[in-house]
């Protein structure tokens, strides 16, 4: 870290904190407008039917009905990725999952809204169910979910580097195994929520919307609307939580628009929690087998990685995560052969997306058990196994990924130290057990989405006498603390205190572009804009001072709000006067800097096909962590409790330390209800069975274990501040962790997640049958 | 046709006019105007929607406004004290870093202020069981946990209630 910093590295409590305690904080479902209707949509029972005929005269004769929308309004596709967009607002011609949306209403009341719903009669022909992948591929010739992909496939991506099969058959170890992993939602506590009011004089759409792309919502309303993106506003309320699942529009914001638009008033639509789980885009499952090849002396050699991904019933960010998962296999371990087969395939369900650590955590759990298996196979310990595969500083991977900084093996190294690892690893009792495991993710990257270099974001910095510092930047604070983050690190640059300091964001009218909450990238490319933008206040702020206090400005620094002579120190003076002075003989002061990732030529994603803008390949950076994880499996009821993690981590400089462990404590809950207790299930007719945050187990504060995080003291030269990325790495080590801890303690390695009690008494039954 | 009842909010008598099958949630937010307590789920599983009837927590997602006449509700907006400093307990949430996305916090908030009500020296276990009932997906629960055994020193130290 870098001692000299301030402001940067102070565990200062959030700016928005005293509201949302208050309850003061406003979320889009507290936002009252005059005239408001409430929206709500009409889903499909079926997973997969055509559209014969929708009747809603019956739900616009109810009194109190304002108006009625189906899929035939706003039949213009939209998506994330441009290049595979085939979502609709409601649905056109047929679904493709349960509680697909068909129509929407508009009434003066929910209750009213609600009662209309009953009244629209819609005609569907059932079409076949495909649930699993692997069926969706073979029975393609059947059935077919999407005109455009005749074997059920969204795309296929294969990757090679290197000569992986001459290279196993070198190699001195060998393992090949299977893994599945389930099928999650993210369970934000705030159901998605759109409030959207036309105005028919002006012509001009604003929307508050519980989402973490504005940018990309403004761009999907512009589409599917047919307006101009220069008359649509978006604006973000308070966000109760989004972590990926709010990272693109969703038809609560469509639905909201359509409607406000057609009855000249504004609409509000809140999701019921069930709404939740049919909107999904939550993490694929993945089918994966991977091979591994390790030479006499445990290096790496050669990795071989296939993957289907369940994609459910659109393309949403498939295509990304899918590449993700293929590139995922190169860091943080050196891997000099590899060979990735990857696919994404379409099956009637809730579509899946981006999901904290998009794309990482499945291929994470399959190589960090492997290694742990492996490292038995050679007679180590995993940890040495680990280490000597780690990569470090400067590291170039095969695939062209250009790791600048890092300390990944110190973050191993504190894991295992603090947690006693070595000492207890294999040495504890039946039933009791500690596994280790390591992980990273890319940071200051995003994939643009559409072909377009510009900047991915961009700040504009104002200093004045009246308001003092504001920063503008329409990024999304979805709980996160990016505002206060962004607060600090502008105060830093400044040389003012981070309580002088006011930002702007969320709004894409106030605040200038930026890409989105998503793929870990806000720290580092918010830090970059606003290091540039201050350099230009600064350097105009310090002509004014040197002339102030007699000396030049090249030779003045700027602390504590003071600006001083490097070599008179004696000679300074206050901030707040060089700003009057400037601002009376000039103007208001204003700073503008941009961020584009570096973009690193020779990557060719897949054989033949080129996908523009960046990728993983473009990250500037990359976070690291290591967990060890200590687990009590009771033996008798098979249930698994997580007891200990010891975690540490480079998230480079932390900017907010208590936010870093915030972010830190949240994964390892977050990836212990996907190692243990989460999964939707479904019935044969594709309706999830346990749609409900009763039914489907999230982790509840008695599942909290003893967790002792570690910031490991880390700072990036390269990158603005020093940062990384803190939100999306510490997840990646803890479901593999887990399962590494439950082979150390029972003896088996499960492949197959949630690990639920049931399969733990199953294992245990088969593991005394064949012992006996 | 609705009936005209009065709620006793956060010390002030509310005059509503509810339906019998009026929830109390809705009547808070929608009838009253107080949106500090949030909808998680509308099916009384994440707490997100705790408010305090009598001093007991209780969700109000699944309670009906109509048979909450003659107790005393309290929401998240009533904590705050008369010259607008915050509660021992808020003040420790934000001290803490327990607040991330801020929507569990009002339910959160209210739940400990029961359970410090009720045990004013918490054993951790007692905390973690005392809160089992509000979901929170942001900060895995530890922040939460410390920010209210400190705010429960500070009360005792303090005596207040």
């Amino acid at each position: 870290m870098n001692k000299d910093f301030t402001q940067v590295g102070r565990s200062v409590p959030r700016k928005d904190a005293p509201a949302k305690v208050k309850g003061e904080a406003i979320y889009a479902g507290d936002m009252v407008l005059p005239r408001m209707a409430y929206g709500k949509i009409k889903r499909s029972p079926y997973a997969h039917a055509i559209i014969k005929k929708i009747d809603y005269s019956k739900a616009l004769a109810l009194p109190g009905v304002l108006a009625v929308i189906t899929g035939e309004d706003a039949p213009n596709k939209w998506g994330i990725v441009p290049q595979t967009a085939n979502e609709v607002a409601l649905a056109v011609g047929k679904v493709r999952f349960c509680g697909e949306g068909v129509a929407a209403v508009a009434a003066i009341d929910e209750e009213t809204a609600e009662a209309a719903l009953d009244l629209i009669e819609v005609e569907y022909e059932p079409l076949p169910v495909l649930l699993d992948p692997l069926e969706a591929i073979e029975r393609a010739n059947e059935v077919r979910i999407h005109e455009d992909a005749p074997n059920n496939i969204l795309h296929v991506g294969e990757q090679l580097f290197g000569d992986p099969d001459k290279a196993f058959a070198e190699c001195a170890y060998v393992l090949e195994r299977e893994f599945h992993t389930s099928y999650v939602n993210h369970a934000f506590l705030e159901p998605h929520t759109s409030l959207a009011s036309y105005d028919p004089q002006s012509g001009q759409l604003q929307v508050w919307s519980s989402t973490q792309v504005p940018h990309y919502l403004h761009r999907q309303l512009s589409i599917v609307l047919e307006m101009p993106m220069s008359k649509i506003r978006v604006s973000l309320p308070a966000i109760g939580g989004g972590f990926g699942g709010k990272g693109e529009a969703s038809p609560a914001d469509f639905c909201a628009a359509l409607l406000s638009r057609k009855i000249g008033r504004p609409v509000k639509v809140t999701y019921e929690r069930s709404e939740v789980f049919a909107t999904n885009k939550g993490r694929h499952p993945c089918h994966m087998k991977m091979k591994i090849g390790l030479d006499k002396d445990g290096y790496i050699q050669a990795v071989d990685f296939d993957n289907t991904l369940d994609g459910g019933a659109y393309a949403g960010w498939g295509i990304v995560v899918m590449f993700y998962t293929a590139s995922m296999i190169h860091l943080p371990y050196k891997v000099p052969n590899a060979r990735a087969r990857v696919r994404r395939v379409y099956t009637n369900k809730p579509t899946c997306g981006a999901m904290r650590g998009l794309g990482g955590v499945q291929p994470r759990f399959a190589m960090e058990c492997m290694l742990d298996e492996m490292a038995e196979m050679m007679g180590i310990s995993p940890y040495e196994l680990k280490m000597k595969n780690a990569i470090e500083s400067g590291y170039r991977s095969v695939s062209n990924l250009h790791v600048p900084h890092t300390e990944y093996k110190k973050c191993l190294q504190t894991a295992v130290e603090k947690s006693g690892y070595l000492e207890k690893h294999g040495k504890l009792p039946f039933g009791k057990g500690i596994g280790l495991a390591g992980g990273y993710y890319i940071s200051g990257t995003a994939y643009t989405l559409y072909q377009a270099y510009k900047p991915h974001t961009t700040v504009l910095i104002r200093v004045d006498t009246e308001g003092g510092v504001t920063v503008h930047c329409a990024a999304a604070d979805i709980g996160q603390g990016c505002n206060t983050v962004m607060a600090q690190m502008a105060a830093e640059a400044l040389g003012v205190y981070y309580e002088d300091v006011h930002v702007v964001s969320g709004d894409t009218e106030l605040g200038t572009f930026d890409l989105g909450s998503f793929a870990s990238r806000l720290t580092y490319a918010a830090g970059a804009a606003i290091k540039e933008a201050a350099e230009q206040i600064n350097q105009k702020l310090k002509e004014v001072a040197a002339g102030m206090v007699g000396c030049r400005a090249d030779q003045l620094e700027i602390k504590n709000r003071r600006f001083y002579s490097i070599f008179e120190p004696r000679k300074n003076i206050e901030w707040e006067k060089v700003v009057e002075a400037y601002t009376n003989t000039v103007g208001t002061l204003v700073g503008v800097g941009h961020f584009s990732p570096p973009r690193l030529k020779g990557i060719d994603l897949s054989r033949g096909v080129r996908v523009q803008g960046a990728n993983i390949g473009h990250s500037p950076t990359f976070g690291f962590s290591s967990q060890v994880i200590e687990v009590d499996v009771d033996l008798e009821t098979g249930k698994v409790r997580v007891v200990k993690v010891t975690e540490a981590g480079d998230c480079g400089q932390a900017v907010n330390p208590m936010s870093v462990e915030g972010q830190v404590e949240g994964s390892i809950l977050f990836g212990m209800g996907q190692a243990l207790y989460e999964e939707m299930k479904l019935s044969p007719e594709g309706k999830i069975l346990n749609a409900s945050l009763h039914d489907y187990k999230v982790p509840t504060a008695m599942e909290l274990p003893e967790i002792d995080s570690n910031i490991v003291d880390s700072y990036d030269p390269t990158a603005p501040f020093g940062v990384k990325e803190s939100g999306e790495g510490p997840i990646q080590p803890t479901i593999p962790a887990i399962v590494n801890a439950v082979y150390d303690a029972i003896g088996v390695r499960f492949t197959d997640l949630p690990i639920t009690p049931e399969k733990v008494l199953k294992a245990l039954k088969e593991k005394g049958k064949r012992i006996s | 046709m609705k009936q005209l009842i009065e709620l006793n909010i956060n010390g002030r008598i509310y005059e509503v006019p509810v339906d019998p099958r009026d929830l109390l949630v809705d009547v808070i937010r929608k009838k009253v105007g107080l949106t500090g307590t949030k909808k998680g789920c509308g099916q009384g599983d994440c707490g997100a929607c705790t408010v305090l009837i009598d001093g007991k927590p209780v969700l109000s997602c699944i309670t009906l406004a109509i048979a909450c006449q003659g107790k005393k509700i309290t929401t998240i907006e009533g904590l705050v004290a008369e010259d607008g400093s915050l509660h021992p307990i808020q003040q420790s949430f934000v001290d803490h870093g327990a607040v991330q996305c801020g929507f569990c916090t009002p339910g959160m908030i209210l739940t400990t202020k029961a359970l410090l009500d009720r045990n004013p020296r918490p054993s951790k276990e007692e905390i973690k069981r005392g809160i089992a009932g509000n979901i929170c997906r942001c900060t895995g629960y530890k922040k939460i946990v410390e920010a209210i055994g400190a705010a429960a020193e500070t009360m005792s130290a303090e005596g207040v209630k």
